[in-house]
């Protein structure tokens, strides 16, 4: 029974960055109505960011805050400089932008900062947390972080004028310009946001997936498979997703015979399958509820 | 009486297609204007071309300023709200956060909120449905909602792409009903197009008939709901 209360909580510690990542993933998608290839890795890039503020002097904190304004202006800059001017070009050419930027991005970082494996630091320790062997206080640490950014844009998106217009624009483009929303900032808005959120996932799983220019190329696979459980068209979803896909990654490695770590990510992509096949709105895709 | 939007020689385009060719027509200040004529006439495209959803030339003023070549959210801004064909609805949003949008350029936050309420006194099924999906309302609610969505801009000039559009004949009556009240009592000047020309004709004050992409008739709506030659070669009834 410990090893199940075991894995369940270290498959939500995981499952916090994976909903982050889908989240992510599924504001742009909402968006610009395509998948984000490169979302890893502009967050690794985050990420490697923070770190060579901190080998720079700065505190952890405060690398995390400037990180954070880095990733959103710089979410913005790629949207107006690559996306905006593809936002009519069909589905390939977008493909092909986002996986030119997967390359430049990931490149770059191997140029700039090579491909070893770093330490990177937690500043929540990695004790027992509150003295149980269950889980770490990064674990917990991870959990508590996802969930205040959770509530943050819950807040945000519910009770904000812009968060509403975001919203809108997302919705009914057309409409939400004839009530004089600037639609196009808001896609940019929310590659900015995208991005920083994508860039909190990189920074609390760096510690665990250690730094290097490919660590997110995993996460980023369970990120898509939450965004898919969850549902492409629901952010509550895609979170939803990221924690179910954290638990069922950890159960399945400790209770099926042969899976281990080398499986895990092959299951990742399996349940993709199956949820595109069984059930393709996924858990919380929206019906959207029509009298005509 | 002031001429509150002038249009010159209006000509758009979709693609290579020209939809409009050389229309031009105006519209005083308080005054309810319908612009009538068949199928694929091009009235719906007039109202985009104002807002600048489509691509066209000629001259568009709105106050003795040009609108030409600004954009459709900026627009806006000027005081002109536009109820698209199809009514525009956010399906997936509250009918109050439908409203809320409708003010989404406004700043004055008390002033949106007494507007709210006056909404729900001008439509009292929007008020039983507040929290409700604006998706799940009825044909005819939510062009209420859509016109009160516009109105919540409190704008100066209000656009409505054939309102009566799906809905019930008694539901259009109550709809009309509403519109000349908002005209008389708002004072917001109205364009609206129509394809149920003997209602429209009833409501507003001026008329203007297109066919193919050009007025081809203008005057007072009376003289031209009475005018059986008009009445039976262009608007059919």
């Amino acid at each position: 029974m410990e090893l199940f209360t075991n894995q369940v909580l270290a498959g939500i510690a995981t499952g916090a960055i994976y909903a982050c990542m889908a989240l992510a993933v599924v504001m742009i998608y909402q968006a610009i109505d395509h998948l984000n290839f490169a979302q890893g890795e502009m967050a690794m890039f985050s990420t490697f960011i923070s770190w060579q503020l901190m080998q720079w002097g700065l505190s952890y904190w405060a690398a995390f805050v400037v990180t954070l304004a880095f990733s959103f202006v710089a979410g913005i800059a790629i949207e107006r400089i690559l996306f905006k001017p593809l936002a009519k070009a069909p589905v390939l050419t977008n493909v092909a932008g986002f996986i030119a930027l997967f390359a430049i991005i990931n490149s770059s970082a191997g140029l700039i900062w090579d491909f070893t494996i770093k330490q990177y630091p937690t500043p929540f320790g990695s004790a027992p947390f509150l003295g149980s062997q269950l889980i770490s206080t990064h674990q917990a640490g991870m959990i508590g972080v996802t969930v205040l950014l959770l509530l943050g844009l819950y807040f945000f998106f519910q009770y904000t004028r812009i968060g509403l217009a975001m919203r809108a624009a997302a919705s009914v483009p057309e409409s939400a310009r004839l009530v004089g929303i600037n639609t196009s900032w808001m896609i940019a808005l929310g590659w900015g946001m995208a991005t920083a959120i994508g860039s909190i996932a990189g920074m609390l799983i760096a510690p665990v997936v250690f730094l290097e220019p490919n660590m997110m190329g995993g996460v980023l696979i369970y990120g898509f498979a939450a965004a898919v459980l969850g549902g492409l068209t629901s952010p509550f979803g895609a979170v939803v997703g990221g924690f179910l896909v954290g638990i069922f990654e950890n159960l399945a490695g400790t209770y099926i015979p042969g899976v281990g770590n080398e499986l895990k990510l092959p299951i990742a992509l399996a349940l993709i399958i199956s949820v595109l096949v069984v059930k393709p709105a996924g858990l919380f895709g929206r019906h959207i509820v029509k009298r005509v | 009486m002031t001429v509150l939007l002038n249009v010159k020689d209006l000509r758009a385009y979709y693609g290579q297609v020209q939809a409009l060719h050389g229309l031009s027509f105006s519209l005083n200040e308080g005054s309810l204007t319908t612009l009538l004529g068949a199928n694929g006439a091009g009235k719906t495209t007039t109202l985009r071309a104002i807002c600048n959803m489509v691509r066209s030339t000629g001259g568009i003023e709105f106050d003795g300023k040009p609108l030409n070549n600004r954009s459709t959210e900026s627009i806006v801004r000027f005081g002109i709200a536009h109820v698209p064909q199809g009514r525009g609805t956010f399906t997936t949003m509250t009918v109050e956060e439908n409203l809320q949008l409708g003010a989404i350029t406004r700043k004055d936050s008390a002033g949106i909120v007494s507007d709210i309420e006056r909404m729900y006194a001008h439509f009292p099924v929007l008020k039983q449905r507040h929290t409700q999906q604006a998706g799940t309302l009825s044909g005819g609610e939510q062009q209420m909602l859509a016109v009160a969505r516009a109105l919540m801009l409190r704008p100066r000039l209000m656009l409505l792409d054939e309102p009566s559009f799906g809905l019930a004949p008694l539901v259009v009556r109550d709809l009309f009903g509403i519109l000349g009240k908002i005209n008389r009592e708002d004072k917001v000047s109205i364009l609206v197009v129509e394809q149920n020309a003997q209602l429209a004709l009833e409501l507003a004050d001026q008329a203007y008939v297109i066919e193919t992409g050009r007025i081809v008739m203008s005057g007072n709506a009376k003289d031209i709901a009475n005018n059986e030659e008009i009445r039976k070669s262009y608007l059919g009834y």
